[in-house]
């Protein structure tokens, strides 16, 4: 008979995975459920389980002197209540358009990055916030950019015996900064993205922009920054004209399909304009 | 050992010993009996076990039962509290209709309830990001919106008294189970005792196929029963249409569609749903599917039924004066290709059903729209006496037409004959998606032309329709698509011809509109093609070529009343005026966001065409006084329960209130035909009237009263009042008969028809419904991204028996034509789920303003027609028509997804200046 593992803290759930428990075993990680059962949408499972949920401590999100600390059990929900800088707005509008509340309030951010959908609402914003993963493992914490964590399509670094814990979200280096996000898609509700962009900015006492992180999702098979673009809005003035600068040869690193939602040729020419709009935007309001 | 999870339900303790993993959805359901919270998908794509957690609004599919340790779970079942019977949400649905057939409501009532206990007054915006996720089929989420709004509202629901029932916007009858989880539908009562039946189907659209040893794969597999094989099925072919019967219960050497099924596994619930496909001895020969029509009627092109030559399943045509000459004569003449595709019924209950043998009988609960048929049908399949056969429909959770095939009905019939056990069986979501019916994709060439004036002369249109593999309601479209094609026109000179090719895809059949909706397509925008040419008004041309009674229709029929369609479009005329005024107002400013305006218009038979489809209803009065009608028609969320009773009560004189229902029952109700075709309020409303109001009459005669009396029931005594004289019958002194009644009513009736002759000729429906609807849009042309901002709709029903009904069915009608234009693709293999395959939300849905027309038919009871279908037909071309207007660009393929727009929208702005 398949295991059910619930541990009630993170040194057990680590020694689980390291020890006798698990190890060796084909197992699956399970948190908020809402990547996990659609995937089983016939019998009930019948896998082994650990069932992270209880780790209590992985619920919470801490602010640092230098980082912010998320934990990776924060629901989309709590994103979305918490009281947070304008540097999140991109990751609070995210978190609204993640399926509908049913899957808000239970979905978490360390699920959304594991199961590593090229789709996935969170990765863009969190992309453009430079965030980066704690690994645990029982041997100890292994820190990776989030770029460097999420490998391909369902694919990540995550080792058989770690588990992702937290994101780390550095504080901008000036005291001025903002984030945006834009999803499209064919409804309103509960929909899988057609193109997604996320975009942060550090503006200098000047109102010019010191540093700039912008990210495009469902445009290539891991959601991905575009770092010409970001190089091009350095120094730029911050207003409702920003998007000027953004140009098609900026979005080369995307490698976009064809599939039932849209056209490769489709998500080129809409990501230009949303990342257009997108920068105008927030050039306008930070 | 599992250890127990303890945790409340609805505020009593609970321990359930089960699996973690399992999901709360189906702890609720099958641990603790809680079949209010439904499961449409298992996913998180439908919302409809929406629970709450904590106060906290979650999809129970998703949540492992272990994570509810220690936790507050509040369902349906508790929103009411102990004692009372609904809460004040629960009665704002009640009073607004806002539950149709029920099967999401018990959802929208939790992720309300979140909603209300977080902020007590929510607004529109906030009421729609709460119930943004979960999916509702039939409302259209018009009056979902306006029950929490009106949460605090303190109405009462309207009570029509004896003789004013009709035309009563009171609530549903059968209202009150839908919203507090009481209501049973396909799943919701299958005996403890029940074995479970998986269909196996094929992943293959076209394949031979053997099957190695079954009994060495049963040994193998301890639980399970019984493998089901296509020698099982005593008469292996079925069909909705005589002479056609195609469709195997299982397939037998060939499968001819993906998802077809070709074994069922009959045992134990957890062995069958843990056996993978791959493990049943199938040995799959692939085959080159043909999966369109120009494969399937390619020259030797393989011939899928014996009986079918060159795949043409069926073909219909309707032919009158001399089309190609007077095209030729015309002022101005339109042509175009249109083409759609595969649509999803997406009901939001999969199906799902039990059977039992009972003696040399048997019985099957089921979800149904048409139970007699379903009877008639499975008898034939097992080669067993009509009446040997019971169908006692369970409340049925959506159908618009894809409920009126079998499903699991001949399946669980002969699993229970042969096994003497009962055996119940629910399709998951992708399998009820794989291998159920679909709207016809149709590809459409026609020519309209018309004088001068704008006056239409010559109609040619054509269509093809992709029928799938299996015959289905393939020729029912064939033939009503033909009669329809020209639209709710007069033209003098019509040569319209519809033809429904088999073909490897999924089998298409019944869908809200038999391929209508399609038709208006073109229809439509070939009419909005010749006001362009012509410089007129798109309403006005419209208008000056409406059928109007007295004129004669294109079979030849001379409509003698309620033809409608005149008043529609002169109550749409200043809304018109309006909706042009503001789009151009809001398009003088700059920026890519473009307002148009559009108008669609249709015509649609009511009942089956040029086919004798009669109903039946009863009436009765037992010793104890407890009236009660004998209904055999199905209600599937559209109302007909309460629009039965409304109209029976009145032609009897008795109040709604005291008529209670058998409804469905094949071996306790008359047979009333199918819940298809608009046709139930026209044909069984018919019937219920009449038997209604013989019922009266015998009563007035026991009293020797005269007709104008007034009848009253108290107890076991009825009352009769003829103007100053009073009469008691005391019906507990009566001798009744074997069934308590002591005096009953029938009535029958049958819409005359005339079928159709070798050129389409004849008087295929007795009555049409007709309508007009206006759409605005706001196109973001650099995205391609339609959102529709209002749709007026103007529809003459005849008479509006119940107003809310009507305005309900009007929502969801246009809910799906918004579907079908914008966003509606099935593609077979890649969406069969609810997030591939989508369905528009409550975030989707337009404001909508209804007008309603009551053109009487003399016909139909109190003058009432049927609006089902109607509401659907007008919306898609109308945002065609509005999306033309925002951007010129003449759409001819639907839906109208982002990608296509914006494509045609590049492409138009190439073609202009490539021009200059």
């Amino acid at each position: 008979m398949a295991k059910y593992l619930r541990p009630e803290t993170l040194a057990t759930a680590l020694g689980m995975l390291k020890g006798d428990a698990l190890k060796g075993a084909p197992f699956s990680v399970l948190a908020g459920g809402t990547d996990f059962y659609p995937a089983r949408v016939g019998p009930a499972p019948d896998e082994n389980l650990l069932d992270i949920s209880a780790l209590n401590n992985l619920r919470a999100i801490d602010e640092q002197p230098d980082h912010w600390r998320l934990g990776a059990l924060t629901t989309w929900s709590d994103i979305i209540r918490a009281e947070l800088p304008p540097i999140f707005d991109g990751l609070k509008l995210a978190a609204r358009e993640v399926g509908g509340v049913q899957i808000q309030n239970r979905g978490t951010l360390g699920g959304n990055l594991c199961n590593a959908s090229p789709a996935a609402d969170g990765v863009p914003p969190l992309l453009s916030l430079g965030a980066s993963v704690e690994l645990s493992s029982a041997s100890g914490v292994q820190t990776l950019a989030l770029g460097d964590f999420i490998l391909g399509a369902r694919k990540t670094a995550l080792q058989a015996d770690q588990l992702l814990t937290s994101l780390i979200v550095p504080k901008p280096s000036t005291a001025h900064a903002a984030g945006h996000f834009v999803k499209l898609g064919a409804r309103k509700y509960m929909i899988i993205s057609i193109v997604m962009l996320a975009a942060n900015i550090e503006i200098d006492g000047a109102g010019r922009i010191s540093a700039a992180r912008v990210a495009a999702g469902a445009c290539s098979e891991v959601a991905c920054r575009l770092p010409a673009l970001e190089n091009a809005l350095n120094s730029a003035p911050c207003d409702a004209r920003l998007g000027d600068i953004a140009m098609a040869a900026h979005l080369a690193p995307l490698a976009p399909l064809d599939d039932l939602r849209g056209t490769a040729a489709y998500r080129r020419d809409a990501a230009l304009v949303l990342l257009r709009r997108l920068l105008n935007e927030l050039g306008a309001r930070a | 050992m599992t250890a127990a999870v303890h945790f409340t339900v609805n505020g009593s303790a609970v321990a359930v010993a089960a699996p973690g993993a399992k999901r709360l959805a189906d702890v609720l359901r099958d641990d603790l009996g809680l079949k209010g919270t439904k499961i449409g998908c298992n996913a998180g794509d439908c919302g409809a076990c929406t629970v709450l957690l904590d106060g906290e609004q979650v999809c129970a599919c998703m949540v492992p039962l272990a994570q509810a340790e220690g936790r507050a779970v509040e369902s349906v079942e508790g929103l009411a509290g102990s004692g009372a019977e609904i809460n004040a949400l629960q009665a704002a649905f009640h009073r607004h209709g806002a539950a149709q057939c029920g099967i999401c409501t018990p959802a929208m009532l939790m992720a309300g309830s979140g909603l209300l206990a977080q902020v007590p007054n929510p607004d529109a915006a906030e009421i729609k990001d709460a119930l943004g996720g979960v999916l509702c089929r039939c409302t259209g989420y018009t009056k979902i919106i306006e029950a929490v709004l009106d949460v605090a509202g303190a109405g009462e629901p309207i009570v029509a008294p004896a003789g004013a029932a009709v035309g009563a916007r009171i609530a549903k009858v059968d209202g009150l189970a839908k919203l507090n989880g009481a209501e049973k539908f396909g799943a919701d009562g299958f005996p403890e005792d029940a074995l479970w039946l998986r269909v196996v189907r094929s992943p293959h659209a076209f394949a031979r196929f053997t099957l190695g040893d079954m009994d060495e794969f049963i040994a193998a597999h301890p639980g399970i029963v019984r493998v089901l094989k296509a020698a099982d099925a005593p008469e292996n072919r079925y069909a909705i249409l005589p002479g056609l019967k195609d469709q195997p219960v299982l397939a037998q050497n060939m499968v001819r569609m993906r998802g077809e099924g070709v074994v069922a596994l009959v045992g134990a619930r957890a062995t069958i749903e843990l056996v993978c496909d791959e493990e049943l001895p199938i040995t799959y020969q692939p085959l080159e599917a043909m999966l369109d029509i120009a494969a399937a009627t390619a020259p030797g092109a393989f011939q899928l039924h014996a009986d079918r030559p060159g795949n043409i399943l069926a073909e219909g045509k309707v032919i009158k004066g001399d089309a190609e000459a007077a095209l030729a004569d015309c002022a101005a003449v339109a042509e175009g290709q249109f083409k759609t595709t595969y649509v999803e019924h997406a009901y939001i209950e999969p199906e799902a059903g039990w059977a039992r043998r009972v003696g040399d009988r048997i019985e099957i609960h089921v979800a149904t729209q048409t139970p007699m048929m379903n009877r008639d049908e499975v008898a034939d399949v097992m080669q067993l006496a009509h009446e040997d056969v019971r169908i006692i429909p369970t409340a049925c959770g959506g159908g618009f037409g894809g409920k009126l095939d079998l499903s699991v009905q001949p399946l669980i019939a002969i699993a229970a004959w042969l096994t003497r056990r009962p055996v119940a069986a629910i399709y998951s979501r992708p399998e009820s998606m794989a291998s159920t019916t679909k709207r016809h994709p149709a590809f459409m060439d026609a020519r309209f032309g018309c004088d001068a004036e704008g006056h239409l002369q010559a109609v040619k249109f054509h269509t093809d329709v992709d029928t799938g593999a299996y015959a289905s309601w393939g020729p029912t479209v064939a033939n009503r698509v033909p009669v329809h094609a020209m639209g709710p026109y007069y033209v003098p000179h019509v040569a319209t011809s519809g033809r429904a090719v088999l073909t490897n895809g999924p089998s298409c059949g019944a869908f809200r509109g038999f391929g209508v909706p399609q038709a208006a397509i073109t229809h439509e925008t070939l009419l909005d093609d010749l006001a362009e040419n012509l410089g007129l008004d798109r309403l006005q041309i419209r208008l000056t070529n409406a059928l109007r009674t007295g004129q004669q229709t294109a079979t030849g029929q001379v409509l003698e009343a309620s033809a409608g369609l005149v008043p529609c479009l002169e109550l749409l005329v200043p809304h018109w005026q309006r909706a042009l005024d503001e789009a151009s107002a809001f398009n003088a400013g700059a920026g890519p966001r473009r307002r148009g305006v559009g108008i669609g218009c249709m015509w649609y038979g009511i009942g089956n065409t040029g086919l004798s489809n009669p109903s039946t209803m009863r009436v009765t009065l037992d010793r104890s006084g407890k009236l009660t009608l004998f209904n055999g028609a199905v209600d599937i969320g559209q109302g007909s329960t309460t629009i039965m009773a409304q109209i029976c009560a009145d032609g009897l004189g008795l109040p709604v209130a005291q008529i209670s229902q058998i409804v469905g029952d094949t071996d306790l109700t008359k047979d009333a035909g199918k819940t298809s075709a608009s046709r139930q309020t026209f044909v069984s409303g018919k019937a219920a009237q009449l038997a209604g109001e013989d019922l009266r009459q015998k009563i007035l005669r026991l009293a020797n009263a005269g007709p104008e009396s007034e009848i009253e029931l108290s107890g076991a005594v009825l009352i009769v009042r003829d103007g100053g004289e009073r009469h008691e019958i005391d019906l507990s002194a009566f001798s009744a008969g074997g069934d308590g009644t002591v005096l009953e009513g029938q009535g029958t009736f049958d819409p005359p028809t005339i079928a159709l002759d070798e050129n389409g000729q004849g008087t295929p429906y007795a009555t049409y419904g007709f309508a007009a609807q206006i759409a605005e849009v706001e196109v973001d042309t650099e995205l391609g991204v339609t959102r529709v901002v209002k749709i007026t709709a103007a529809h003459d029903v005849g008479r509006a028996i119940n107003p809310i009904q009507v305005e309900g069915q009007v929502q969801g009608g246009i809910a799906q034509g918004l579907g079908l234009a914008l966003m509606e693709e099935y593609v077979p293999g890649r969406s069969d789920n609810l997030h591939d395959y989508l369905i528009p939300t409550i975030g989707d849905m337009p404001e909508i303003e209804i007008l309603v027309v009551e053109d009487e038919e003399p016909l139909g009871p109190y003058g009432a027609k049927g609006v089902g279908e109607p509401g659907l037909i007008p919306t898609a071309p109308a945002i065609f028509g509005a999306i033309r207007h925002a951007t010129g660009v003449r759409l001819t393929q639907a839906p109208a997804l982002p990608h296509r727009l914006r494509a045609a929208i590049l492409a138009l702005e190439k073609s202009r200046d490539g021009n200059e």
